[in-house]
């Protein structure tokens, strides 16, 4: 009878079936011993060495295809930047008009200004040496984590756990090197935790980041002192660890917006705008030595 | 498997890797970049069934989980791409096979391989990972990853059709 063929057919256990279900078990078991492996809060990691191998292949396909994509991505942003800049420029002057007013005001907001340009420049005068490096993959926001590569390594004198910034401020830290890449932890990562003093009273906190990189992306300051009441507008810049790592002092990281405090808090809790745009990060400069030389002169033409 | 098929997998899912973290990064929607490597995995599933698709997923995903500029525990993407391939695996037996059938399937794929990657991050305290986070990226993860299939899947079946062996080709037309 066809039919009792068909339910005996049924009834036997498909071996296609169990094979498949074996190969999903052992691998699902193996990608769980590579995350306890490599979570391990304590000792080094064995997952370490394949890391840097795949730094060491990987890194320059990536570095080498960015280099080839990034004047093709640029080029909408070139045919939008004119009319960007005239809107800019209008606004530009129009700023420039109203600062002007202020300053005429009186000596004191001059001097404030002055002073806050002085913090702005704090980098110029401190004779860090940079390596000049180009952002060549940003870690996609999938991952969670705010983390950049950029095409220096170890070969350019880049090691871990030293400063990263740009020509606005501070951009993170140095977290692992290769040969001819490094990995950069943003200072606006989740994991993130800087040192930070504020404004010109030299008050010190802890800047943290919230994973956002966009433009309204916050940094929360926790300041150790109760008693300082901070303003928005004060400015922030790097406290400065010992030896220079792995921060080095006196960069600024940005502005105070918001202030909140409440009695049943022990700190006092400012909103502070990073002066960096994390979403178009492009040239940066890791800090090599405090002693003004650069390990690498300057950016080749070519690049 | 021969050799040839062999290194073609290894070279797509280089290539892959490369577009996902070397060129995409540069044309992110709001920071997320679509996932090259899951649908090259989607698409292997596709061609060759669960068992394969989970095995390249899982050494693909280590692969990912290493390279620059990754910073989270090691073993997440391989986790979350061994499940994606051996459940995309499974759909190409239980459907019968259409372009529909291709988007619902990518879709599938890509939401529980970025979903399994956030749980995992979660799962394992990453700060980075809030719920309100995953809720932003997931969907705009899944819509750019259904906006570069096209590009991908049939590229990977190609690739695969053409590197069969001839004996295989006859056992397809009588399964």
């Amino acid at each position: 009878m066809p039919r009792r063929g068909v339910q005996r057919l049924r009834n036997q256990p498909d071996p296609d079936r169990r094979r498949p279900r074996a190969v999903l078990t052992l691998l699902l078991l193996a990608a769980v011993t590579v995350i306890t492996l490599d979570a391990r809060p304590s000792g080094e990691s064995p997952v370490e060495p394949m890391r840097t191998a795949a730094g060491a292949v990987l890194g320059p396909l990536e570095s080498g295809a960015s280099a080839v994509v990034r004047p093709v991505a640029a080029l909408p942003g070139y045919i939008g930047e004119v009319t960007e800049l005239q809107e800019a420029n209008a606004e530009l002057e129009r700023e420039n008009a109203a600062l002007h007013a202020e300053l005429r005001k009186g000596t004191h907001l001059r001097a404030r200004v002055g002073e806050l340009d002085q913090m702005l420049h704090a980098a110029d005068r401190q004779d860090l040496s940079l390596v000049p490096a180009r952002v060549t993959s940003m870690g996609a926001a999938q991952t969670f984590s705010r983390t950049v590569a950029i095409d220096a390594g170890t070969r350019d004198g880049v090691l871990p756990d030293m400063t990263v910034l740009n020509g606005h401020g501070l951009v993170g830290r140095v977290i692992s090197a290769t040969r001819d890449t490094a990995t950069v932890l943003l200072a606006v990562d989740a994991k993130s935790v800087v040192g930070g003093r504020l404004g010109a009273g030299s008050e010190l906190g802890f800047l943290s980041g919230d994973g956002s990189i966009s433009e309204d992306g916050r940094l929360t300051m926790e300041l150790a002192d109760t008693e300082v009441e901070p303003a928005p507008g004060d400015t922030v810049v790097t406290w400065g660890s010992r030896n220079d790592a792995p921060y080095v002092a006196d960069v600024p990281i940005g502005v105070v917006t918001e202030v909140s405090s409440s009695p049943r808090q022990l700190t006092n809790t400012a909103v502070v705008r990073p002066f960096v745009d994390f979403s178009a990060l492009d040239l940066v400069g890791v800090v090599v030595g405090t002693d003004g030389r650069g390990a690498r002169e300057a950016v080749e033409a070519s690049r | 498997m021969t050799p040839l098929r062999s290194l073609a997998v290894v070279v797509m899912v280089v290539a892959a890797l490369t577009l996902q973290l070397g060129v995409f990064p540069a044309l992110a929607i709001n920071g997320v970049v679509p996932d090259v490597v899951l649908l090259v995995v989607v698409a292997l599933a596709l061609a060759r069934g669960p068992e394969y698709a989970a095995l390249v997923g899982f050494l693909a995903g280590l692969l990912l989980d290493v390279a620059p500029p990754a910073d989270h525990t090691a073993g997440r993407w391989a986790l979350a791409l061994v499940v994606v391939g051996y459940l995309a695996g499974l759909a190409r037996r239980d459907a019968r096979w259409s372009t529909g059938a291709t988007i619902v399937v990518v879709a599938a794929g890509s939401f529980v391989g970025t979903s399994l990657f956030a749980l995992s991050g979660l799962v394992l305290r990453d700060p980075g990972v809030t719920i309100g986070a995953v809720v932003q990226v997931v969907p705009v993860a899944v819509l750019y990853d259904l906006l570069l299939m096209p590009f991908v899947v049939p590229v990977v079946l190609a690739v695969m059709r053409r590197t069969e062996p001839v004996a295989a080709r006859f056992g397809a037309v009588r399964g």
